[in-house]
């Protein structure tokens, strides 16, 4: 525990000596807003609650979470640091949960800063502030599973653009698993249980419920399974590709 | 006495390629081991396994009483490393990053910051440490690693190539350094330097195609040397040829070379029958045939030939 935290907390750091962190910040800010006020239609649509703020945090996190994400291990890789810290005497998921815990504390700290969106919708209306919440935290447990991917796929290469660009691809395969596109091309030589298996993985079907105030166990169990699993192949990729 | 790293039977491979083959070897506390080898040779990957970022195929790595393949955490804790380019988190200061280590190394509170203060201390690193790593010099970096390395104090120290591409006065200060931690720890080092093996280490293991081909001290290595303890005779003179069947008649002689000829003064090359060096009857002939001599001595064999010699065999 004492390891994941000491790395946590360099990690965490190490967003914020570079311009990374303000940058992302920035635009996860201004971006969430557009979507929101312009492309949502937050104040035409005349009702107090933020569904247009969430409803676009899947599409936003498409591409910015992979950019948080790619550095965790290609930098560590392409630096040769992931000698240095794997000949540590740490354990390989005190690692992998050390940074991967600091990039979502770090999204964290992003979405907790579009608060004036929240106090906006209070300040114009009577919005169910439970309803709300419940969309913070799906919205967080969405960022987390995506990062997760993220984590993983940056620890096959040293080259951060190949693994923005995985990253995003296999994100984006998960969002669209409840869609059409992805479905008729399993639909075609699968069986219907597979079929709706993959529909059942779409982020997007998970985080509706949850963004609209129903916080369903299962849903919870689904992103903290997702994410599980990629940190565990995360860690095992690690450990056998360490020597490229 | 106190076998600090026993390493038997290693071996590793990439795909077809076999880096390291079948190495065995131990280090004793007090010893600097120095690893030799061509680029490639399998120092490296040998340095990777006993430190525990690569895993052997075969065989078994000891530290202290910890066997790696049972409890690595443990065997880690032991070693303080110094990979190959001295790896850094080039965003930090030297300062925050030693924190980091001191922290990952299981230092806390007072006795943290009085450990990183003396390294700081201990490399010379004062005038850097809120600097960020990436804007250092490679000398500094270099220290910024090498303060990494021994921060917990550990019993086995690890350098590979700890002074590569230094400039002469920084590879002093990094030997004097070694030099000063050697008597408490069990240091290995690679190095393709090997006037560097003279000055630091206390034995040396010269691997080549991942295979063990010699193993002892810079001195019994040098003693592999064809040249070793021939005598070298320079001396002003126009007629050679006299001198040298007159060298050829000493007993304990078996050869003489002429190697170079310039500027009216011949060179010869004596080389002994037995083990000691006949410098004794060349200077007492010398003498007695009044030979205008300027210079003789004794040639220990370099070696850059032995290693030369022995790498070159392996290869064919």
């Amino acid at each position: 525990m004492a390891n994941i935290w000491v790395i946590f907390k360099r990690e965490l750091a190490g967003y914020f000596t570079t311009p990374i962190a303000y940058i992302f910040i920035m635009i996860f800010i201004f971006l969430s807003g557009i979507f929101t006020f312009y492309i949502g239609n937050f104040f035409q649509r005349g009702q107090a609650d933020l569904l247009p703020f969430f409803s676009f945090h899947p599409w936003l996190y498409l591409f910015l979470i992979p950019a948080l994400a790619m550095r965790l291990w290609a930098e560590e890789r392409k630096g040769g640091t992931i000698e240095l810290l794997l000949t540590m005497p740490i354990t390989m998921p005190e690692a992998v949960l050390g940074k991967y815990l600091a990039a979502w504390a770090f999204t964290g700290i992003a979405l907790s800063l579009t608060f004036p969106v929240w106090i906006t919708v209070n300040f114009l209306g009577d919005p169910d502030n439970g309803v709300i919440f419940a969309g913070y935290i799906g919205s967080m447990l969405m960022a987390g599973a995506f990062l997760a991917i993220g984590s993983c796929i940056s620890a096959i290469t040293r080259n951060q653009v190949i693994a923005f660009v995985v990253s995003a691809v296999i994100c984006l395969l998960f969002v669209l698993s409840g869609f059409p596109l992805v479905l008729d091309f399993f639909s075609i030589w699968a069986p219907e249980f597979i079929v709706s298996a993959i529909s059942s993985f779409s982020f997007l079907t998970h985080f509706d419920a949850i963004s609209k105030g129903v916080i369903d166990l299962r849903d919870i169990v689904y992103f903290i399974s997702l994410i599980a699993f990629w940190l565990f192949i995360n860690a095992i990729l690690i450990e056998y590709k360490k020597a490229d | 006495m106190g076998v600090m790293v026993e390493v038997s039977h290693l071996k590793k491979t990439f795909g077809s390629f076999i880096a390291v083959n079948d190495i065995s070897f131990s280090v004793n506390k007090g010893e600097v081991l120095g690893f030799l080898g061509p680029n490639g040779a399998g120092k490296s990957t040998t340095m990777k396994m006993i430190t525990g970022f690569l895993t052997p195929d075969t065989g078994t790595i000891i530290v202290g009483n910890d066997n790696i393949a049972e409890n690595p955490v443990a065997v880690k804790a032991r070693i303080g490393y110094l990979p190959e380019g001295a790896p850094l988190y080039s965003d930090m200061t030297p300062e925050s990053f030693l924190h980091f280590i001191a922290e990952i190394r299981g230092l806390r509170g007072a006795e943290k910051s009085r450990r990183v203060a003396e390294i700081i201390d201990k490399v010379n690193l004062g005038a850097v440490v809120n600097k960020p790593i990436e804007t250092l010099s490679k000398g500094f970096k270099r220290r910024v690693g090498l303060a990494q390395a021994i921060l917990h104090d550990p019993e086995v120290l690890i350098l590979d190539e700890p002074t590569d591409g230094l400039d002469p006065n920084q590879k002093h200060e990094v030997r004097a350094l070694i030099k000063d931690m050697a008597a408490e720890k069990a240091i290995i080092l690679s190095t393709h330097i090997l006037e560097e093996v003279d000055a630091v280490c206390s034995r040396a293991i010269i691997i080549a195609n991942g295979q063990l081909v010699a193993d002892g001290t810079p001195a019994s290595l040098q003693a592999r040397s064809p040249i070793h303890n021939s005598v070298e005779i320079t001396l002003r003179t126009t007629t050679p040829e006299p001198i040298n069947q007159a060298l050829e008649q000493i007993a304990n002689v078996k050869t003489v070379e002429k190697i170079d000829t310039r500027e009216g003064c011949v060179t010869f090359r004596v080389y002994p029958s037995g083990e000691n060096a006949p410098i004794t009857d060349i200077s007492h002939l010398a003498r007695d045939k009044n030979w205008d001599v300027e210079n003789l001595h004794v040639v220990h064999g370099r070696l850059d030939d032995v290693f030369r010699t022995i790498t070159t065999q392996q290869a064919s």
